[in-house]
């Protein structure tokens, strides 16, 4: 690091473009932020106040009548930790059987699951919708969890970081008289929190924002969730900026703060599976 | 203690010789190695691999969804090479990758050198970079919608305090898939930095040093030692950038999908597949469409993989 160390005034330089990058990427927040606050006048302003003259808090009651938004939430947030705790319980095991135990036939099983990775969704998507139908699946909490708990991806980032575990640990282990799934459930899990929190970060984000999934797979009001109530609220009140702007907010506020405080297992993670894969 | 961990972990990968005794301990690990994969192999093969069949033997069909599928060969894809709404989806979809992926890596490789750099602030930076990607893109999609309205947008607002043009962004034909861009990029260039800039930690810095002695400048130090040293890293971001940027649904249906007339200059692929499939239940069609599209990414993805030889350097 020392001999690519900069001097005082490029380390300036690169401040001041760092700066210029970071208002635009935080600017259109500040804007969503600023605009749910003013009235549905003051929000077609010219010149756009930035700081709203009078503060209009009750967008954000106006929207929670306006659509079932609780609900969205409520089923956004089932559909979320269902997938997550079923993704985190399914992945780990697949993974500890992968990076640990010998049977014949692993390898093939194993380049087999890869092999689903490189298979776009779009080409599951229309099968799937027939193969729910015949289930009884629309429509209901089913469709939007159960295929969501089984990923080729959390199996692949889990064995990755499995296999970087010292073996000696279960050998231990095994003089002790443990079998497997003690092995797999005292051993491995205590060990890979951080590899696990950043699996379930992942799919928390990918399911809290999927959006094409359920807009197929649902239909009725009740089973909407986040990213579909907020579409359809925008193809009702396309113009009324202050109120789609208090919707978004409410939309997005918890996966950024999720995100702030648990950004460290998150980069560790994306360094995970870009590294290795 | 040691020794005792090594002396069994001899034993068991000793076991192949010798027969009965250990081979039943390899039938119980292997008993035990199934269980634990059992779960997601069957999920994976119930809810990825038979559709994945399925949508092969459909796009070989005709069918609405409902009544039995009908056989009718390749008729799906010569329909397809005539249908000009496909192929422009299919231009649109090439146009809306090649703008957005060469774009967005060339910004995060910037960002990551910069990032790299031992300053104040790092993690505020790479917090505030990195909110964009973790935002709801139906949420995304809706704030630039707004950003970009042509009478009241700030957008215009600014480009018209600057005596700068204010092009009708969403609305022009000409400037619609573009505008579109610009927000895939402003969204997707603080992950693709961050996997730069954990490939640029594993730079050592024993090359700097030895480059600092000759002499070498910044930009020299650049061209020559980290941007060959991230090649892999590079590689890496181009693969799942491009493979992403194919399969672009989100942004288009919450900007445009209102917007019949528009939708010609931005339909994607995706988009397509969707309305033939869920809108017009022209199912048979639309999984010829998606196999299509499987074959460009595999095409594309493989051509890279054959390329990698000539520009990517592993250490």
């Amino acid at each position: 690091m020392k001999a690519n160390a900069i001097s005082k005034s490029s380390r300036l330089l690169v401040h001041v473009l760092l700066i210029l990058g970071a208002v635009i990427m935080v600017t259109p927040f500040l804007w969503m932020l600023s605009t749910s606050f003013k009235s549905f006048a003051a929000s077609m302003k010219v010149p756009p106040e930035w700081i709203p003259s009078d503060w209009h808090f009750e967008n954000y009651s106006l929207v929670l009548e306006k659509i079932n938004f609780s609900r969205y939430y409520l089923n956004t947030i089932i559909v979320t930790v269902g997938r997550t705790v079923g993704q985190l319980v399914l992945c780990s095991m697949a993974a500890y059987g992968f990076a640990c135990l010998r049977f014949p036939g692993k390898n093939i099983i194993f380049v087999a699951i890869l092999s689903v990775l490189m298979v776009p969704s779009q080409v599951v998507m229309i099968p799937s919708f027939v193969i729910m139908r015949e289930l009884d699946w629309l429509d209901t909490f089913y469709v939007l969890i159960v295929p969501g708990i089984f990923s080729a991806f959390g199996t692949f980032l889990l064995r990755q970081f499995f296999m970087t575990l010292p073996r000696d640990l279960e050998e231990a282990a095994k003089i002790d008289g443990a079998g497997y799934f003690r092995i797999f459930w005292q051993v491995y899990l205590p060990l890979s929190k951080s590899a696990l929190v950043s699996l379930a970060i992942f799919t928390v984000l990918y399911s809290w924002n999927d959006l094409l999934w359920p807009l197929i797979m649902t239909s009725s009001e009740e089973m909407r969730v986040l990213s579909i109530g907020i579409a359809s609220f925008q193809g009702q009140h396309a113009t009324d900026y202050p109120l789609l702007m208090a919707g978004a907010v409410m939309a997005t506020v918890p996966v950024i703060l999720l995100f702030i405080f648990l950004q460290r297992y998150f980069i560790e993670g994306i360094a995970l599976s870009g590294i290795k894969g | 203690m040691n020794d005792a961990v090594t002396l069994a972990g001899n034993n068991g990968q000793a076991k192949m010789p010798r027969k009965r005794k250990v081979s039943k301990m390899a039938i119980h690990e292997a008993i035990w190695g199934y269980a634990f994969i059992a779960p997601v192999v069957l999920g994976l093969v119930i809810f990825y691999t038979l559709p994945s069949v399925a949508s092969f033997v459909l796009s070989f069909t005709k069918w609405d969804g409902l009544s039995s599928p009908s056989f009718i060969g390749l008729e799906n894809f010569s329909a397809l090479l005539q249908d000009e709404k496909y192929m422009r989806a299919m231009l649109n979809t090439m146009l809306y990758t090649f703008g957005t992926v060469p774009l967005s890596v060339a910004l995060a490789t910037i960002l990551a050198v910069f990032l790299n750099q031992p300053i104040k602030g790092m993690v505020v930076y790479r917090t505030l970079y990195f909110i964009p990607v973790i935002t709801m893109p139906i949420a995304v999609g809706m704030v630039w919608k707004w950003l970009y309205n042509s009478e009241f947008g700030l957008i215009n607002y600014i480009l018209g305090t600057l005596n700068l043009p204010q092009p009708n962004w969403l609305f022009d034909e000409k400037f619609a898939l573009f505008s579109i861009v610009l927000v895939a990029v402003w969204s997707s260039v603080g992950y693709n930095a961050v996997i730069l800039l954990s490939g640029l930690q594993g730079i050592s810095s024993s090359y700097y040093e030895a480059a600092s002695l000759d002499g070498a400048g910044t930009l020299y130090k650049f061209f020559r030692i980290t941007l060959p040293l991230l090649t892999p890293s590079l590689f890496f971001v181009l693969v799942t950038s491009l493979i992403g940027a194919f399969q672009a649904f989100d942004l288009i249906f919450i900007m445009m999908g209102k917007q019949e007339s528009l939708l010609d200059s931005t339909r994607t692929v995706v988009y397509s597949i969707w309305e033939n499939g869920f809108k017009y239940f022209d199912m048979g069609y639309a999984s010829a469409q998606a196999l299509v599209l499987f074959l460009v990414i595999l095409v594309i993805t493989v051509l890279q993989m054959y390329f990698q030889k000539k520009w990517v350097h592993y250490q």
